[in-house]
């Protein structure tokens, strides 16, 4: 029996932090946000996928490492951390989950060896599937897609576009066809990019096995869900880390302000909060990888968990650091804005809980 | 990440089911004096309880590492026999083995600090329930620094001779003994004047009174002593040594306050209950506000539960960091399940407020009395500021409040 990561997994989620670390510091997150600073942000992307993170889910007979989602849970803990101006959700876990449940065999092969060579990058748009609102409607007929999805995630590098329709039927759409409109989204989060995207009588490559089965776009957005839930845990450690750090720095009536009991409560109350959401994710993703019935409780749970936590943690790690907290100068709101944007991502808490009560049976 | 035990543990589980498949429906001839061990109270197979205790250390479900010289089995230690015998038992409600203090803490701290007179003598009896121990350790002035207190004893003609007074003594009422802590070096510091008496209850001088707390059960007791004498080798550890042989057993008592099964178990008793209960002639689970809380609480537990997991893979593989992920479950146990108990009286409403025998009461008025009962667990063992003090300080290594006063 063992409960928690591999050695392996450590390894590769050390060698992402550290690739962050030094090659994204506060000033280049900046940069790329704030200057949209191409060149900077492709540079860590060309890194990035040196280090193989695009590949993780793909199976080794078409070109990837095909190992599992604890290991991207992993790795998406250290890209929340670092803050990480990168996709990597959508592209390189639900992309890949989603074609290895729903596509045919043709489709599986042809799609899965272009991603593992990074000719194919996806976004992905599912908003419609799991929570759909007024702005959107989309639908399938033949080969063709109409109507609007419209919060697409993962756009940075992307080549083709993964979309749901209201019943879990996923299509692929190139982005090289014509009859698509892509507006931009600007949300709070400016280290990624996000999409509204209109599709009028655009031609689609529907993933077979979708039209009769849910279980592709059930086991992505499973998935999904674990690894955002992974981003925010990682951004919540970085918040409560530099909370600490400052308190035992900052001085005020001639004691750190660390060792005040408001202080100190506040930190092993996050700390304590923080600790049991390791647990609950890493076990999600064992569940998800070794098919367990609960699979989906656990997800819903990580997700909308984890993202309760992390918005409490936002909070209090910014108030730890007193007015500085609130300046840009410090950057501390890039993971406050992060946290905030993931919990949003493939269901906010209260959608997410009501599906892991209707899973149960309730 | 393997949460499998492997087949040695698959084997032990099928003894296991079938030992408590043999003793279903067992029930006891004497009183339980456990608080909220549960009733067991139909069946046909009736026995004491220490001849029960006497069955599950025959078997090895009970004092499984504790050697047989002194009454255990005199097996190794294995914490995941452990959990299996204990979700086992939980299962199918067969009586777990008693517990209490002087189980769960005085037994580990005389096999590690006591004399082998004072092995030979109490933990056999202890074992089989024959001799309940309480606890002497909190006072009126000595709560949260419990280290500043001042229960007397002097060594006058090859006795101790007590004076003062213990506050917050769970099951004195019933117990032949006491391990208390006592203040024998009067000129010495706060922590190093302290020894760790064993004291027998019916000496004379001893004056018991109940304490009723706020379910309205004489849960507690404060206990008088007025120049009670006891022979000088009733003593654990050396003169002053007292404080070192405490903290040993307070580490085994902040472990036990929070059991992440007896949580999931509640937590599926109050899904039962919303079920069953109806507001405006709708179910209670079919009513979205109270259906998102229950799935919060379900995903607090689940992630509770998950990280016991977590704590006991740290105990049977070395190289895992579980600090922290140790230090908070007292903390975040107690208050968890303090609110699972309050949102469960919260979707009866007004009949969640019912106690005792009232009329349409619902699951014998539990919901209420483990409220309350988790409210005075968060405070005792350590209150929850003083769990967060220990997390933040030892855990996260911040700075310590700079000390306004020195000494006793």
């Amino acid at each position: 029996m063992y409960f928690g990561l591999s050695e392996d997994q450590i390894f590769f989620q050390d060698n992402v932090k550290k690739f962050l670390e030094d090659n994204a510091p506060i000033d280049v997150i900046r940069k790329i946000a704030n200057e949209d600073d191409k060149t900077s942000k492709e540079d860590l992307h060309k890194g990035i996928i040196t280090l193989g993170i695009n590949n993780i889910l793909i199976p080794e007979e078409n070109g990837g490492l095909g190992l599992d989602l604890l290991f991207a849970t992993a790795v998406s803990q250290s890209l929340g951390e670092g803050i990480a101006t990168l996709p990597f959700t959508g592209s390189y876990v639900m992309a890949p989950i989603a074609i290895k449940y729903g596509a045919n065999e043709e489709q599986r092969n042809f799609y899965l060896n272009e991603m593992s060579n990074n000719n194919i990058n996806f976004s992905i748009g599912f908003s419609e599937f799991f929570g759909s609102r007024n702005e959107s409607e989309l639908s399938f007929s033949k080969n063709k897609v109409n109507g609007k999805t419209f919060f697409v995630m993962d756009f940075d590098y992307a080549t083709h576009i993964m979309v749901s329709n209201k019943d879990g039927q996923l299509g692929i759409v190139s982005l090289e066809s014509t009859g698509i409109e892509i507006v931009d989204l600007i949300t709070v989060d400016k280290t990624r990019v996000f999409k509204e995207i209109i599709f009028k009588n655009t031609g689609v490559d529907i993933l077979e096995n979708t039209l009769s089965s849910k279980e592709a776009v059930d086991n992505a957005i499973d998935a999904g869900r674990i690894v955002i839930a992974a981003d925010s845990l990682g951004a919540s450690k970085a918040m409560l880390d530099k909370a600490i750090e400052y308190s035992k720095e900052r001085k005020q009536f001639n004691r750190a302000i660390g060792s005040f009991q408001a202080v100190k409560h506040m930190c092993a109350e996050m700390a304590a909060e923080l600790e049991p959401c390791y647990s609950i994710l890493w076990h999600a993703a064992h569940s998800f990888d070794s098919n367990e019935k609960n699979k989906k409780i656990m997800a819903c749970h990580a997700k909308s968990h984890i993202s309760d936590i992390s918005k409490m943690i936002s909070k209090k790690a910014t108030e730890v650091h007193g007015g500085m907290g609130f300046t840009d100068l410090l950057g501390l709101h890039y993971w406050f804005k992060r946290i905030g944007v993931n919990r949003q991502m493939l269901g906010s808490p209260e959608i997410v809980r009501e599906e892991a009560a209707k899973s149960q049976g309730l | 990440m393997d949460l499998n035990f492997g087949k040695k543990y698959k084997d032990f589980t099928k003894e296991v089911k079938d030992f408590c498949k043999k003793y279903k429906g067992i029930h006891f001839i004497d009183s339980s004096k456990v608080p909220l061990s549960g009733s067991f109270q139909s069946g046909e197979i009736k026995m004491t309880r220490s001849d029960w205790q006497k069955i599950l250390i025959e078997k090895g479900y009970f004092a499984r590492s504790i050697p047989s010289e002194y009454g255990g089995y005199g097996g190794e230690s294995d914490i995941i026999k452990s959990r299996i015998i204990a979700e086992e038992f939980a299962k199918s409600k067969i009586p777990p083995p008693m517990g209490g203090q002087g189980i769960d803490m005085l037994v580990p701290t005389l096999l590690e600090l006591g004399t082998e007179e004072q092995k030979q003598k109490y933990i056999k009896p202890t074992l089989h329930g024959e001799i309940i121990w309480c606890q002497g350790y909190s006072e009126p002035n000595a709560g949260s620094d419990l280290a500043s207190l001042q229960t007397k004893g002097e060594l006058i003609d090859g006795n101790w001779v007590i004076n003062g007074q213990k506050i917050w003594t769970s099951t004195a009422q019933y117990s032949q003994m006491m391990f208390c802590l006592v203040r024998t070096e009067p000129n010495a510091s706060k922590h190093a004047g302290i020894s760790y008496l064993l004291i027998p209850m019916d000496t004379p001088g001893i004056e018991i009174r109940p304490l009723v707390d706020m379910t309205l059960n004489a849960g507690f007791n404060e206990v008088f002593f007025t120049d009670v004498t006891i022979p000088e080798e009733n003593i654990v550890g050396k003169r002053g040594e007292g404080w070192a042989v405490a903290n040993a057993t307070l580490s085994h008592e902040r472990g036990s306050l929070s059991d992440p099964n007896a949580m999931m178990n509640r937590l599926n008793s109050l899904i039962d209950r919303m079920k069953k209960e109806t507001i405006n002639g709708e179910k209670v689970i079919n009513n979205p506000v109270y259906r998102d809380k229950l799935m919060k609480i379900q995903g607090k537990v689940i992630a509770f539960q998950s990280n016991s997991l977590r704590v006991l893979s740290a105990k049977l593989n070395k190289n895992q960091d579980v600090k922290i992920a140790g230090m908070i479950q007292k903390l975040v146990g107690t208050e968890l399940r303090h609110e699972l108990e309050g949102f469960a009286i919260d979707i009866m409403g007004e009949l969640g407020t019912l106690y005792e025998n009232s009329p349409n009461i619902r699951d014998g008025g539990s919901w209420q009395i483990a409220y309350m009962y988790f409210l005075g667990l968060i405070i005792g063992g350590g209150t929850s500021q003083i769990q967060k003090n220990i997390i933040s300080e030892r855990g996260l290594g911040m700075p310590k409040e700079p000390k306004v006063q020195q000494g006793a």
